[in-house]
């Protein structure tokens, strides 16, 4: 401990800020969760099942699953490629190959679907093919896991790159010089390395994936019923004046959002003891 | 170079290429090619169109004062969690990651709720003469919501990692600490906020779930360049949507340069010292 304060904890000081950021987080953050919940109960717990169980929102949220049981493996996988290629190796160009993968988060998730139009819609480079052999990707299942594929993808590279850096290669060369294949060592050595690193970067993948609004509302063709996903579907009945029904829909993903920020604190506190 | 006889890495590299080819690089090229398909003088001529320029204009002012906003509320959320010990710290630090894990449509709701003209801080600040829902100030706020943590997370581990020694330096030589922070904590943390500031803006130019419940798109008025895409699209005009559409990926790249160029110096700059 210091023998003398450091700047800014002079009681008065102290005060000010941590008011000024409890006040801040209260108002900005903790308002906005607190009216999905108090809206989505105000006409009791039977209305908000109710709300819950009707056929559209109850097919929305099959919908959001389906996209997740693909599109979270996909990028997880990807992750772990990428993040070996670039933590493990020297090659030229690496910089560039880590702005490549990290791009998606810059751009705009309207931009992305209207990307993804222009490949596989009517107008764009494949669509006219694909819609002569009858395969059906725009306005469809498949477009909706595409976009998200392309939204979410950095985010398993981004946690365990980091830590996969740090820890070098030493304890994977020593697993191979012991006799182990490339893949006995990533999945026993590597992988339990950054296992939370992990963890936590599929289920921050899996609540953007569930959550993405503006590629998907461009790719899906927003068909009640059949393409829309849930964060479509709360659009839907929030502009039917049904606030209840959008309410209740949406504490489903903020639900997933809670149990996400949960699994990173409880991980933080695992390292922390380790 | 490499020493490590670790297998896999044409495995891992070619994965990771063909990949981002055909997740990322082909969409993108294709919308890329797409406008080019316009020529220069009709494309030009749509993204300065009257409402096109106007919703550049909104956008790009809102996310301005989105990240003022955020430069103001990350700071001192930063400062709190990295200087200060108190109850409830951990929970103060969760809330921070809520914009980063909760849907920007549930945020867009949410938002609207509470500032329209019954919600919770509406009906509150009606008597003031205040709107923000449907009007450009709830553009604003919802922008500074989803991109908050940006600021936060790039400077809370540089204050982190200031070690008092400094700080005790510029006290023996006897300055104030008002004169500390100016001249001693703020320069230090400078590029890491300038960093998450450009994270913060970047974020903002292209968020569309969470500002187009609370906007009210007028055009001219409150309608933001996404939304222009997205309506462009809906009339069958695709040549605007993808001229519009670029002209917002030109600008995602100019504002990650920037972002690269602050960071490479914030290294620099962390390594001299």
């Amino acid at each position: 401990m210091t023998s003398r304060p450091r700047v800014g904890d002079s009681a008065p000081v102290r005060l000010a800020i941590l008011g000024f950021a409890w006040a801040a987080a209260a108002f900005l953050i903790g308002g906005p969760l607190a009216i999905i919940f108090a809206e989505a109960f105000k006409p009791g717990v039977a209305a908000y099942l109710a709300n819950l169980a009707t056929p559209d929102t109850l097919h929305a949220i099959q919908l959001t699953v389906a996209t997740a049981l693909i599109a979270v493996p996909i990028n997880t996988a990807f992750g772990i490629a990428a993040a070996w290629a670039v933590a493990k190796f020297e090659f030229r160009g690496k910089g560039l190959l880590i702005a490549l993968i990290e791009l998606p988060f810059s751009i705009s998730p309207i931009v992305a679907g209207v990307a993804y139009l222009f490949v596989y819609g009517m107008q764009g480079w494949f669509g006219p093919w694909l819609q002569e052999h009858g395969i059906r990707v725009m306005f469809a299942y498949p477009a909706i896991v595409l976009a998200s594929l392309f939204v979410t993808a950095p985010f398993v590279a981004r946690e365990i790159l980091p830590l996969m850096q740090q820890q070098g290669s030493h304890e994977e060369e020593a697993a191979l010089t012991l006799g182990a294949s490339g893949f006995r060592t990533l999945w026993s050595v590597t992988l339990p390395n950054v296992r939370w690193a992990l963890l936590y970067g599929i289920v921050l993948t899996n609540a953007r994936v569930m959550g993405e609004f503006g590629a998907v509302s461009v790719v899906s063709g927003n068909i009640r019923g059949v393409t829309n996903t849930l964060p479509l579907q709360i659009e839907l009945l929030y502009q039917d004046y049904n606030a209840a029904g959008a309410f209740a829909a949406a504490t489903v993903l903020a639900g997933i959002a809670l149990v996400t920020i949960v699994v990173k604190l409880v991980i933080e506190k695992l390292e922390g003891k380790s | 170079m490499s020493r490590t006889p670790l297998p896999g890495f044409r495995l891992a590299l070619g994965l990771t290429l063909a990949y981002l080819s055909v997740i990322v690089l082909l969409p993108l090229a294709s919308l890329v090619w797409q406008a080019s398909g316009l020529g220069a003088a009709r494309f030009w001529t749509v993204i300065t169109g009257d409402r096109a320029l106007a919703a550049f204009r909104v956008t790009i002012l809102s996310a301005l004062a989105a990240t003022a906003i955020n430069g103001i509320v990350g700071l001192a959320l930063a400062w709190a969690l990295a200087r200060y010990e108190f109850p409830g710290k951990r929970l103060l630090d969760a809330l921070v990651d809520v914009p980063f894990a909760l849907p920007t449509a549930v945020a867009g709701v949410a938002l609207t709720a509470l500032f329209s003209a019954n919600g919770w801080y509406g009906a509150w600040l009606a008597p003031y003469g205040i709107t923000i829902a449907y009007a450009p100030a709830g553009i604003a706020v919802a922008m500074a919501f989803t991109s908050l943590p940006f600021v936060v997370r790039s400077v809370q581990p540089v204050l982190e990692d200031l070690t008092d020694d400094v700080e005790e330096a510029a006290q023996t030589l006897g300055a104030g600490s008002a004169r500390i922070f100016t001249s001693v904590v703020f320069p230090a943390i400078f590029p890491a906020f300038l960093a998450g500031l450009s994270l913060a803006f970047a974020r903002s130019l292209g968020e569309f779930g969470a500002v187009i419940f609370i906007a009210g798109n007028q055009p001219f008025r409150t309608e933001i360049a996404a939304l222009l895409v997205f309506i462009r699209l809906e009339e069958y005009d695709y040549p605007a949507a993808a001229a519009i559409a670029t002209a917002m990926l030109a600008l995602a790249f100019v504002m990650l340069l920037v972002t690269n160029a602050i960071q490479l110096w914030h290294l620099r700059y962390t390594r001299a010292s």
